[in-house]
């Protein structure tokens, strides 16, 4: 069980989180300007790195709040949580590794 | 190849059984090949078993990080049955379960299929329902799968709890007779050793590195930690690593790899006669031939490449095994391992081309692979050797998430698979 | 005579307190402190047990949890039966049961050792080779008659009367193992202050020290310094001390598990303590103090009772006071077995050394033994062993410098020793994934580098020596700790060092020697050679083909000597062949310890409403709705549920039913941008509702699937008043906050879940008004001033409610929203209003039928995640002016908006009575081939009472065009025929609603 560290309330077990995927993908201003390729590939497409990997985490059983993350996929190790709507301090490799 | 028989059996052991050589060969690989296979697990080996056997096409390699058979193939809890809802789904899974049906003998190699019976119980009225919906729909598809009353479901599996003193109480179930379990290992070394006195090279220790792309786009060859070699078409087959080497070519997947566990308890005396699934509990549980109990576990909630997956996901699949199966508290749990699965937004898999000419896919079985092995490389072997799907991989495309046409079996049912 | 090996004094056993308990139905004497495997040897019993493929007769091996052979049915009283136990780890109490397994008709003479004469047959992987003809005969004969010759013991029979507890604990230093090393760890991280767990899988901790009769610690007797250590350990505050509790999985974050065996070693009902407790242990920094592994020696027939590995032995004589044998041979390649040897000859046996190493190799150990009266014979191998149930003599043979095997000699005994070396218990280590090393100056897997916040430390490191260990030990533990100060402990030295060998040289014919490298699977050297030879080369292969490592002690015994064969038969070093991976557990872990309580109604948290208890004791079946408890129906005596739902429907439709739904669940959305929120999440508008008006409101995921719905108020501009359904509302919340939180945080809107706040008592019928009417306060009900689809604030019974005229069966209804602790008093209030008109409590059934007379969907009987607002038939309540909202854009996918997608219909059967199952399948031609073309489903279908016929729902492939035609519909036993409806079979023009 992983130990997540909320950017609001610390450390706390993995049970009282829920992991919403790769982070960092915006919803089109306007979806309905998106071909068909580009909104499926926005739906689906996933990044799904072995190794540096920003993703969402919600505090679901704790503060309720939504934060980003980066984990390495390879060793699970949490490299730094963040707020939502802000950078890592570290550049993400995911498309490189990827 | 050296057949195998009770008659070889008995005369090698006369002499010590000095003469059984290698089940495949260790080759060194050759500058090209026809077709490249990346990844050997059961997927890829039947594929290159299939191409020689049923399409003539022996110059093929399967190109193996490390040994073949060590990812998935030998992690799953090796059931196997068709009773799927859509056309689509029972289809593919029923073409492998035929396949099932004769692969010892094919191969020459028990795979020790067992036709137990997967019984699937239903916990409430939503369950019944959808089960009564897949009985129907596989009736009609001329697969048998039958419901089952709670007490038929104890009379079938006598272990199993059906008093109301359950959280979820059992209210029934769907039982495929033909469905069972398989030794999993031997299915990959039946398939290698196939495939292998056929003609084709089955590489292990060798990494695919990068996919070589000539100047029109079309995949002409990998690289790897052992060389390039050159490919006519190459098949992807790698499971959880399929993200990593079609970025290779440049094609971004629909696909996200979640650690999947599974854990034995030490071998008793036979003790449960079939395999139960509970989807509504989250049980997946048989006994092996060497009288271990086989509990399949969930995916953890993130992706992750460790193989390795969080204690209380092996502890909630134990609860529910426990609920269950009351008489199984005081039983041990041996050794638990984890997988990577590869799983897609409608959980079933992608079989069939790829954006890049000569380079084609066979991923995101999930957590349910292992029981299609000889569909999938039948079906994909008619894909790699004829450029075209198979009618029954057909509607597996990667340009169903463009235009919305998913088979979405976990959203009709609520079933795992 | 009983007990005659037990040894007049020593050992750590109290002879004060007597126990006797059963052995195959036999009485045998030991004392407390005894395991069964001590007290067995004590009474001259070494013969325990049958090996797993040949049935061959086989001993204890070990003292300690790597047993591969002893493995004993335990019986503790009804329902606490279980298989396999390990015999050395296992603690004798007067009145134990115990029998041997895997023998048929006894232990002493057992049918299934034919196996052993077709030992030259059932070789590795045989079964791969044969077993396939004819095809059927796999599943009736073959499978069934390996299955039954496969297990070992038999599983539990009954349920397990016995409870397990589970407790998570934090730590800053967490320690496995109270050896040496450990108890120097948990002595320097307790010393500062830090919280400290201190874990050890023995009875007693101690580890070696408590067999260790001739060391000393800092001047003192070894036994004299456990005593005061651990009492200065126990005396701390800040140190949690668990004998019985191994650590047997190391997770992500430093998260490890341990199980603490609590009332096992106890008379059954001694004590009202659980069996078993789950660890689970948070810790800062972790010590690996886990001590190593003895390994067997590779010979012919070197699995005969009475050979044990030579620290064993020592154990026994020393910490249990049994001598395992009079005449006992020690076998070695290194210098441990020198120790043993020396203390079983103090304790009386007649003691022979064989060691493999040449004399110039040995070091000072020969000329003490010999000095002791030990003869000595170096530069020997073993090449075989005597005795069928016991040993009765090794042979030996010395090697030339040639390497060849000279004249065999025949060393009669009745035990030996062997010891081929020591295996760091590197297990939780590689589980923290941790990397292995090989170290080739002590031949074995060794922590390299870390992954986790840990340390190894002592022999878990392959540090041997006792002053090296304590010294290890204390640093490891201080610097977890995170103390700079170390102390250096003075101890005897400790003989250490071996001699790798991988199969004991022999002059036999190697073909033909059968030496077991895995006990308890049964798998010989030349198995191992067999896979390698068959081209199984990763050790990984090599495992799976012959199954060696893969028996109850998971390898402990014999990974290292399969992997030197492997890397021997390869010519690649043993890295090149690689090491197996480690997972969990350490050692097998009950089930029951993992589930702890969590089974029956702690299995799931069970929600209930504050109607619950009105409606069980007014006779309610209930039905589990996620983790909701919900009325299904409520018979009257004699009433089947098909009775009591005809009834239930009727006296809605004609007079009044009151029905729970407080299990809808509710989100209150407030704020400045609470209402373009809303259009962003629905597909419906909402700028224009007006405060005090409902509206029914879709909302889709973004792929464009409907992902729930349920009826939504607006309180007021700012504050809408949502109902989702009960299985949807945590989910509904969830994706609200998700886009709300990162989507669109400019967004002024606040969430809240109201679900269990508001209990909601619907009151449906044509006389709802009037039952409520009189308890109502401030809120006129006339249907000018309160019409269909309003919601109004007052109170009712003097509670405040939000008032919802709304329906879900097609009738006048209300539903009355209460602060949840008011839900009783003003259901009862209800009732007691609603008698003169009869009114008739229903539950979920009725409350489906009813709706589906009107042809209204619930979201997952007829959607099913797959289905679009238009294949149900709601696409008009799109909002064709909003630009966007969630699920929008997939509504334009290809496939989404090509013809031929299935449709909500209604089917009318020819036949009124027949009610079609819920799941049949709906084809246009049943007399087609199979596979046949399936158009769609049935999604709901009843009776029908006010219809006074079956009616169903259905989707169906360009359903709203068939409207008329007859399809045909799977039965249980063929098909019947349907005619496609409109989906309304009740008061189609909706005039009841606003009446």
């Amino acid at each position: 069980m992983l130990l997540i560290a909320c950017p609001y309330c610390g450390n706390r077990p993995e049970t009282e989180f829920r992991c919403g995927g790769q982070a960092h993908i915006a919803r089109p201003a306007d979806p309905t300007a998106l071909d068909d390729d580009a909104w499926s590939a926005h739906l689906f497409v996933r990044a799904n790195p072995r190794g540096i990997h920003a993703e969402r985490w919600c505090h679901a059983h704790g503060c309720g709040r939504w934060f980003n993350a980066l984990r390495d996929t390879v060793s699970d190790r949490f490299l730094e949580t963040y707020p939502v709507g802000a950078q890592p301090s570290r550049s993400i490799e995911t498309e490189a590794r990827a | 190849m050296r057949r195998f028989s009770l008659t070889s059996l008995l005369s090698e052991s006369l002499t010590g059984h000095e003469g059984w050589g290698r089940q495949w060969r260790d080759p060194q690989p050759k500058a090209s090949y026809d077709v490249v296979i990346v990844g050997g697990g059961g997927h890829g080996l039947a594929t290159a078993y299939y191409l020689a056997t049923v399409h003539g096409i022996t110059n093929v390699a399967v190109l193996e990080k490390g040994w073949i058979g060590g990812g998935n193939t030998g992690r799953n809890t090796t059931i196997i049955r068709s009773n799927y809802l859509y056309d689509e789904s029972a289809a593919l899974y029923e073409h492998a379960l035929k396949l099932w049906e004769g692969l010892s003998q094919e191969l020459n190699y028990n795979v020790m299929f067992s036709q137990r019976g997967v019984l699937m119980l239903a916990h409430n009225l939503h369950d019944v329902q959808s089960f009564k919906r897949h009985v129907y729909a596989n009736r009609l598809n001329g697969i048998d799968n039958e419901w089952l009353s709670k007490e038929a479901c104890k009379a079938f599996c006598p272990p199993l709890e059906i008093s109301g003193r359950l959280r979820y109480p059992v209210l029934g179930g769907a039982l495929q007779r033909r469905a069972g379990t398989a030794r999993h290992d031997a299915v990959a070394w039946g398939y290698a050793r196939g495939a292998d006195a056929r003609g084709v090279d089955i590489i292990q220790n060798c990494e695919v590195t990068g996919i070589r792309r000539d100047a029109s786009g079309a995949a002409v060859g990998v690289e790897t930690s052992r060389g390039f070699i050159g490919a006519g078409r190459v098949g992807v087959v790698a499971a959880g690593h399929t993200t990593t080497v079609m970025a290779m070519a440049g094609v971004r997947m629909p696909l996200e790899s979640y650690p999947l566990q599974a854990l034995v308890s030490e071998p008793v005396k036979p003790v449960f006669p079939c395999v139960v699934m509970s989807n509504a509990v989250h049980a997946y549980i048989s006994q092996s031939d060497k009288g271990e109990l086989v509990i399949g576990a969930g995916t953890d909630q993130y992706t992750s490449y460790s193989q390795q997956g969080g204690l209380h996901i092996t502890t909630h699949t134990l609860d529910a095994i426990c609920e269950l199966f009351p008489r199984f508290t005081r039983m041990r749990m041996l050794r638990s391992w984890g997988g990577i699965v590869d799983v897609t937004p409608d959980r079933s898999p992608i079989i069939g081309k790829t954006p890049v000419p000569n380079l084609f896919v066979n991923c995101g079985w999930g957590t349910g692979g292992f029981k299609a092995t000889p569909g999938s490389g039948h079906v994909f072997a008619h894909t790699l050797a004829t450029g075209d799907p198979h009618a029954v991989n057909a509607p597996f495309t990667l340009d169903r998430f463009r235009t919305g046409r998913l088979i979405d079996e976990a959203a009709a049912a609520a079933v795992a698979h | 005579m009983a007990q005659q090996f037990r040894l007049s004094r020593g050992g750590r056993i109290d002879r004060s307190r007597p126990i006797a308990f059963a052995f195959n139905g036999r009485t045998v004497q030991g004392f407390q402190g005894d395991t069964v495997a001590s007290a067995l040897l004590a009474n001259g019993i070494h013969l325990a047990g049958r090996s797993f493929k040949y049935h061959r007769p086989r001993g204890i091996l070990s003292h300690g949890p790597d047993e591969p052979s002893a493995l004993l049915s335990v019986d503790r009283g009804p329902g606490r039966i279980d298989p396999n136990n390990r015999a050395s780890v296992v603690e004798a109490y007067e009145g134990l049961k115990t029998r041997s397994q895997n023998h048929w008709p006894s232990l002493a003479f057992d049918v299934g050792a034919v196996n052993d004469l077709l030992s030259p047959v059932f070789v590795a992987g045989f079964y791969y080779k044969t077993f396939m003809w004819p095809r059927t005969f796999w599943d009736r004969v073959y499978e069934p008659v390996i299955r039954a010759a496969a297990g070992l013991g038999k599983a539990p029979e009954e349920p397990d009367p016995d409870r397990y507890a589970n407790r998570h604990a934090h730590c800053d230093v967490l320690v496995v193992g109270a050896g040496p090393a450990g108890l120097a760890a948990a002595l320097a991280a307790a010393k500062t202050g830090k919280r400290v767990i201190l874990a050890d899988e023995g009875a007693e901790p101690g580890g070696s020290l408590l067999h260790d009769l001739t060391s000393e610690i800092d001047g003192r007797p070894a036994a004299e310094w456990l005593r005061a250590t651990l009492a200065e350990l126990d005396g701390r505050e800040n140190v949690i001390l668990l004998p019985r509790t191994t650590a047997f999985g190391y997770c992500n974050h430093n998260h490890v598990a341990l199980t603490e065996r609590v009332t096992d070693h106890l008379p059954t009902g001694a004590s009202q303590a659980p069996r078993e407790r789950l660890w689970q242990v948070r810790a800062g920094e972790v010590v690996l103090a886990g001590g190593s592994h003895e390994r067997p020696l590779v010979f012919a027939d070197n699995d005969r009772p009475g050979i044990l590995l030579a620290e064993s032995v020592r154990v026994f004589v020393n910490r249990y006071g049994v001598l395992p044998g009079r005449r006992i041979v020690f076998a070695t390649s290194g210098a441990s077995a020198y120790t043993a040897a020396l203390d079983a000859k103090a304790a009386g046996a007649e003691v022979t050394l064989v060691d493999l190493r040449l004399e110039p190799d040995c070091g000072s150990g020969p000329a003490r033994l010999r000095a002791a009266g030990i003869p000595v014979l170096t530069g020997h191998t073993v090449v075989g062993s005597k005795g069928r149930k016991r040993v009765t003599g090794l042979l030996v043979a010395p090697i030339g410098s040639d390497g060849r095997c000279g004249g065999r000699r025949l060393l009669p005994c009745d035990c030996v020793g062997m010891s081929g070396g020591w295996t760091p218990a590197v297990h939780l280590f590689s589980q923290s994934r941790g990397k292995l090393v090989y170290d080739a100056e002590r031949d074995a897997f060794v922590p390299g580098s870390s992954a986790q916040a840990e340390r190894s430390a002592g022999a878990a490191k392959g540090t041997y020596d006792l002053a090296a260990c304590l010294n290890e030990g204390d640093a490891a533990g201080a610097e977890a700790a995170g103390s700079l100060e170390r102390r250096a402990f003075t101890a005897t030295s400790t003989p250490t060092g071996f001699q790798p060998v991988r199969i004991m040289p022999t002059d036999a014919n190697p073909a033909k020697v059968r030496a077991f490298v895995d006990f308890q699977n049964d798998v010989t050297a030349k198995d191992i050679k067999l896979a390698v030879r068959e081209g199984f080369q990763s050790i990984e292969h090599v495992k799976r083909y012959t199954t060696t490592g893969m028996a109850t002690d998971q390898g402990k015994t014999s990974n290292m000597n399969a992997l030197g064969i492997v890397a021997g038969q390869l010519d690649k070093t043993l890295p090149g062949v690689g090491t197996t991976t480690f997972r969990p557990p350490y050692t097998p872990v009950t089930f029951g310890t993992l589930v702890g309580p969590a089974r029956h109604a702690l299995f799931d948290p069970i929600r209930t409403t504050p109607i619950h208890d009105w409606a069980e004791s007014h006779g309610a079946l209930f039905e589990n709705v996620a983790l909701w408890r919900r009325a299904w129906y409520f018979p009257k005596p004699g009433e089947d549920l098909h009775a009591a739902v005809a009834r239930e429907c009727k006296a809605v439709r004609e007079g009044v039913g009151i029905f729970d739904a407080s299990t809808l669940g509710k989100i209150e959305i407030v704020g400045p941008d609470a209402a373009e929120f809303m259009n962003r999440v629905y597909i419906n508008p909402w700028a224009k509702l007006e405060p005090g008006r409902c509206r029914y409101g879709l909302m889709l995921k973004e792929d464009g699937y409907i992902l729930d719905d349920g009826v939504v108020a607006r309180v007021s501009p700012e504050c809408f008043h949502v109902t989702t359904t009960t299985g949807g509302a945590a989910r509904v919340l969830a994706h609200m906050e998700d886009y709300l939180q990162t989507e669109w945080p400019d967004l002024q809107v606040f969430l809240t879940s109201t679900t269990e706040q508001w209990a909601v008592i619907a009151l449906q019928g044509p006389k709802a008004r009037a039952v409520i009417e009189p308890l109502v306060d401030g809120i006129d009900l006339s249907p000018e001033a309160f019409p269909h689809m309003a919601m109004r604030s007052g109170t009712i019974c003097g509670v405040p409610t939000r008032l919802f005229r709304v329906s879900f069966t097609g009738e006048l209804g209300f539903e009355i929203n209460v602060p949840s602790d008011n839900a009783l008093a003003v259901w009862e209030t209800v009732m007691e209003a609603g008698r003169p008109y009869g009114i008739t409590p229903y539950g979920t059934e009725t409350m489906h039928v009813l709706r589906a007379e009107k042809g209204y969907i619930i979201v997952g009987q007829e959607t099913d995640g797959t289905v679009t607002p238009d294949d149900v038939g709601l696409a008009s309540m799109i909002a064709k002016a909003k630009k966007d909202f969630v699920g929008k854009r997939s509504l334009a996918r290809p496939d989404v908006v090509a013809a031929g997608r299935k449709q909500l219909v209604g089917l009318v059967t020819d036949d009124p009575k027949l009610v079609l199952d819920e799941g049949a399948q709906v084809v246009a031609d049943p007399d087609q081939p199979i596979p046949m073309r399936m158009l769609g489903h049935v999604t709901s279908s009843y009776w029908s009472a006010n219809c006074n016929r079956s009616i169903a729902l259905a989707l169906v492939a360009n359903g709203r065009e068939l409207v008329g035609r007859t399809l045909h519909v799977t039965t249980p036993d063929g098909f019947a025929a349907a005619r496609v409806a409109e989906p309304v079979f009740f008061d189609p023009k909706g005039e009841r609603i606003n009446a």
